[in-house]
């Protein structure tokens, strides 16, 4: 009798365990029927490796399902710092790229690893810090004074420490200043901006963060621009396809449809509207089919 | 204080409102974490019995390494996971990695040596004279095994919510080898994560309590049915 019943227990069990895989195949199935309406690519898949403020900001929210629909393809959002994303373009882990460091980004075009490298769009990095501005960042300068004045007082500073696109900027300005950080009040938070500037928040110190990031979530900040405009804040953001000839499995095709989609018109403008709603400014400025030179003038 | 307040009235709403996108991130939470305890409870029961019963060369080291893995981070579970995963990984022709299989595994690796290790012990601690008794009556291998389970089904149960807890609530090897890809690969933690880093504590918060709610509810069905053996004893 109890022999029978455990193993009805068992029986029961094993067919739990055939209904929930089951359950798992399916739903998967599910997501790829809704893409298959357009057209049917070949590969669906395509994962985009990219910057946190592009997801944050909540940009990709509204271009990603656009772009699906039009197209397709399934697109996988990997939203890692600029320099994981590179890194998993240089490893043919991704297919395509959106990311915001150009002097990093330079040394892959040049090695021929990401391919139709191409300028998308800008916005601006904004030094923001305490009400009071106790190190002074408003009156200095330029950028380099100010990042001087922040170091000379030691008023905390937040850096992401990352390697993210932000990160990058800001090690590029210390260098500029001839100044190398480091101490109790050079802060290293090793997460994405959003948690970055919470923190500066919290403690009251100062930060480098792009401009969409903080608007997005100004209200709840205690925090306020310190400084903008500095020729040396521009932030560019490039979309590059992972070179097929060099990864065999990168989805060429769809890394292709996707860098299309970003520089047509109709996503440009898409892009220019966006946040206009909610912030009363655009977060993202279109460039495609603009050059570097014209933007850094 | 306010910001539990706002949470909790939040959290109210996207359950009474049936959220879409909560329910649909609390269904694949609960298909995950649920496929991977069921995964692990196959390997880790059966592997459990056996260190439990059988004495082996090499047994004690084998245990120590079990034991040692009820404790393995699972950031470094979901490193290793991410690694074998990758398109030029050893197994990166499954192209499992960003999806909901690649999380199973991860989870069902983090959750298999704690329902081992648990199940190791209450199988120890079952008085061994009842072995003797057993099969002193005449039963083969196979049903003493069973009855030998039955009678440390307790112990059983507790590795089972031990070790659905560890994976329900787990979110490095998520977030690493699911990638957090809305409609694919968000579940609960995760999502908690990205809204963190959004900023937006208030959602945070109520998926918080969401998750909590959840794990409480399925840890008091598992936990019922523990106790309802002990009490018709």
């Amino acid at each position: 009798m109890r022999l029978k019943r455990i193993l009805t227990l068992l029986l029961v069990f094993a067919l739990v365990l055939t209904v929930l895989a089951g359950c798992g195949g399916q739903s998967d199935k599910g997501s790829g029927d809704q893409a298959q309406q357009p057209q049917e690519p070949k590969e669906k898949d395509i994962i985009l490796a990219t910057t946190t403020s592009t997801v944050d900001s909540g940009l990709l929210d509204i271009l990603v399902p656009d772009f699906e629909q039009k197209t397709g393809y399934n697109v996988k959002v990997i939203a890692v710092g600029t320099g994981a994303a590179l890194e998993m373009g240089e490893k043919g882990e991704a297919d395509v790229l959106l990311v915001h460091a150009p002097s990093s980004e330079k040394p892959l075009v040049d090695a021929g690893i990401v391919t139709n490298y191409q300028l998308v769009m800008h916005n601006d990095f904004i030094v923001v810090g305490p009400k009071d501005d106790p190190a002074g960042v408003k009156k200095a300068a330029s950028i380099e004074d100010a990042f001087k004045a922040v170091a000379a007082k030691k008023a905390i500073f937040v850096s992401r420490g990352d390697d993210s696109g932000t990160h990058k900027k800001e090690v590029s300005i210390w260098k500029t200043a001839g100044i190398e950080p480091s101490g109790s009040w050079y802060q290293k938070s090793g997460t994405g901006m959003g948690a970055t500037l919470n923190i500066a928040s919290e403690k009251q110190g100062y930060t480098l963060t792009d401009r969409a990031t903080y608007l997005a979530q100004k209200e709840k900040l205690n925090l306020d621009i310190m400084r903008e405009g500095d020729a040396a804040l521009l932030n560019i953001y490039h979309v590059m396809q992972v070179n097929s000839q060099k990864f065999e499995k990168v989805n060429a095709e769809g890394a292709k449809a996707f860098v299309e989609y970003m520089i047509n018109p109709e996503t440009q403008k898409k892009i220019g509207e966006f946040g206009v709603d909610k912030y009363g400014q655009p977060l993202f400025i279109p460039d495609a089919g603009k050059t570097m030179d014209e933007l850094t003038k | 204080m306010e910001v539990y307040a706002e949470g909790l009235r939040e959290a109210i709403r996207l359950l009474v409102s049936l959220d879409p996108q909560v329910m649909d991130i609390l269904a694949r939470t609960l298909r995950v974490s649920g496929t991977a305890t069921l995964i692990s409870i196959v390997i880790g029961v059966p592997a459990g019995a056996f260190l439990a019963l059988r004495r082996f060369a090499g047994r004690n080291l084998t245990l120590s390494l079990v034991y040692l893995g009820m404790g393995a981070p699972p950031v470094v579970v979901g490193l290793i996971t991410w690694l074998t995963l990758t398109r030029y990984g050893p197994l990166g022709f499954l192209g499992w990695l960003y999806t909901t299989k690649a999380m199973i595994v991860a989870q069902a690796v983090i959750a298999s040596p704690i329902i081992a290790g648990f199940t190791v012990a209450a199988i120890q601690s079952v008085n061994p004279k009842i072995r003797l008794q057993i099969l002193a009556l005449g039963a083969t291998q196979l049903q003493m095994l069973l009855l030998l389970l039955r009678e440390a089904r307790l112990g059983i149960l507790a590795a089972i919510i031990a070790g659905f807890g560890g994976v329900i609530s787990e979110v490095g090897a998520s977030i690493m080898v699911g990638g957090n890809i809305e409609g694919e690969t968000r579940v609960m933690t995760t999502a908690i994560v990205l809204e963190v880093s959004k900023g937006q504590t208030e959602l945070a918060t109520a998926l918080s309590i969401i998750l909590l709610l959840m794990s409480f509810l399925i840890t008091f069905v598992l936990t019922l049915q523990q106790q309802k053996g002990r009490s018709a004893q």
